[in-house]
């Protein structure tokens, strides 16, 4: 059955206050999800007061100015600090996003005015390996399970596979995708289902190249989706489209797959 | 069926089983018993409208005609085959345990088997006078 309560050593205690700045005037509370794997003890949020003159104005400054100046322990993923590589994602007040996109006083209800409080976890229900950085090895295989390449039987053309601009224009929405699980982590039927449902990044994915006029087992493709939990485990709760930090909306993809399945059989 | 501490690679595991290759017959009756149902329900709800206050008689001659007998029919085995799908949407979507799911998903149909013949036999017997 689905479950109500987590497991003992997953129950988030109260962690420790770390001392404001001195001197600050213009501060943001931030409580940090902790999990450390090497000492045993459960998860806890940590509160650490920031210094908004001293910082920039993204989550993602915020969290690198606490581990500048005043915890180096805490552990988070991030690269590119402009929202093309899907490493900083995580649940900012409640709401999946990437940390270097979503605006400090953006958070939770704060829209218009300054943040007093931001609570920063982990992507949800997924394994954490340590604090923010979750553990996506089973996102990842399943992104592999759709194999999301070109395949084609007739043999390549000299120079390129041609396609139209109409047949191009249809990817649109589908190709900017960065693959950075906001969306499938904040899809209830993914945190039931996860280990067979495919979740919104995977089954957009797999319409990317459903759709793609170049490829040639589309039939195959939906042979291998056709499942009553890969890919009907979709409910069109439509949490992805409201997460995702680009702007898709994985929900609706979904729902072309399930044309395409209902097409090739009415 | 899953084992988290296998040595299986993490592909492996996802690939499991393979497609089952069905659930959209399941997607689609749902929406096509869907909308049957908002034209019976409608008329369900005209032939309530009809009964209200009337005797006992005349609600039995009006269920006994032939097409509010054919209606009646209908709206019971179109909900009752919607409700058996949405059922055992729900039932996989929480029900976890492989014995449990299993019980649950038999004991679904088994619960709308027994209402429709109920419902059936009853419309019959009034329609063919009691």
């Amino acid at each position: 059955m689905a479950e109500f309560n987590l497991p003992k050593n997953s129950r988030i205690t109260e962690g420790q206050r770390w001392p404001a700045p001195v001197g600050a005037r213009n501060t943001t509370e931030f409580r940090v999800y902790r999990w450390n794997p090497d000492d045993k003890a459960n998860p806890r949020v940590d509160t650490y007061t920031v210094d908004r003159d001293d910082c920039g104005p993204m989550v993602l400054d915020a969290l690198i100015w606490i581990k500048n100046k005043v915890d180096p322990t805490l552990t988070f993923r991030r690269s590119c600090r402009e929202g093309i590589c899907g490493s900083c994602a995580m649940n900012m007040d409640g709401k999946n996003g990437l940390a270097c996109t979503t605006g400090i006083d953006e958070c939770g209800g704060h829209k218009g005015g300054k943040a007093a409080k931001v609570a920063i976890h982990p992507l949800p229900h997924m394994p954490v390996i340590k604090d923010l950085v979750p553990d996506l090895t089973r996102f990842y295989a399943q992104h592999a399970s759709i194999e999301p390449w070109l395949k084609t039987t007739t043999p390549a053309p000299e120079k390129e596979w041609q396609q139209s601009k109409d047949d191009r224009e249809k990817l649109d929405g589908l190709y900017e995708c960065i693959l950075c699980a906001c969306c499938s982590t904040s899809c209830p039927s993914y945190w039931w289902n996860g280990d067979r449902y495919l979740g919104p990044a995977v089954l957009l994915q797999a319409y990317r190249w459903l759709i793609d006029s170049r490829d040639e087992a589309t039939g195959e493709r939906l042979d291998t989706l056709e499942d009553p939990f890969r890919l009907y485990r979709c409910h069109t709760i439509m949490n992805c489209a409201n997460a995702c930090p680009k702007g898709l909306n994985p929900a609706k993809a979904i729902a072309e797959i399930k044309k395409m399945m209902v097409v090739r059989q009415v | 069926m899953h084992n988290n501490s296998s040595m299986r690679t993490p592909l492996g595991h996802v690939r499991g089983l393979g497609s089952a290759r069905s659930g959209t017959g399941h997607f689609w009756l749902q929406r096509v018993t869907a909308v049957a149902n908002v034209i019976l329900a409608m008329a369900f709800v005209v032939i309530v409208l009809a009964l209200v206050g009337k005797p006992y008689d005349a609600a039995m001659a009006l269920l006994s005609h032939p097409v509010v007998a054919l209606l009646m029919l209908l709206f019971v085995a179109s909900g009752l085959i919607h409700m058996r799908l949405g059922m055992q949407t729900i039932i996989e979507d929480y029900v976890h345990g492989e014995g449990t799911k299993v019980l649950a998903v038999m004991g679904n149909t088994f619960f709308t088997v027994a209402v429709g013949a109920a419902s059936v036999l009853a419309i019959l017997k009034i329609a063919f006078g009691g």
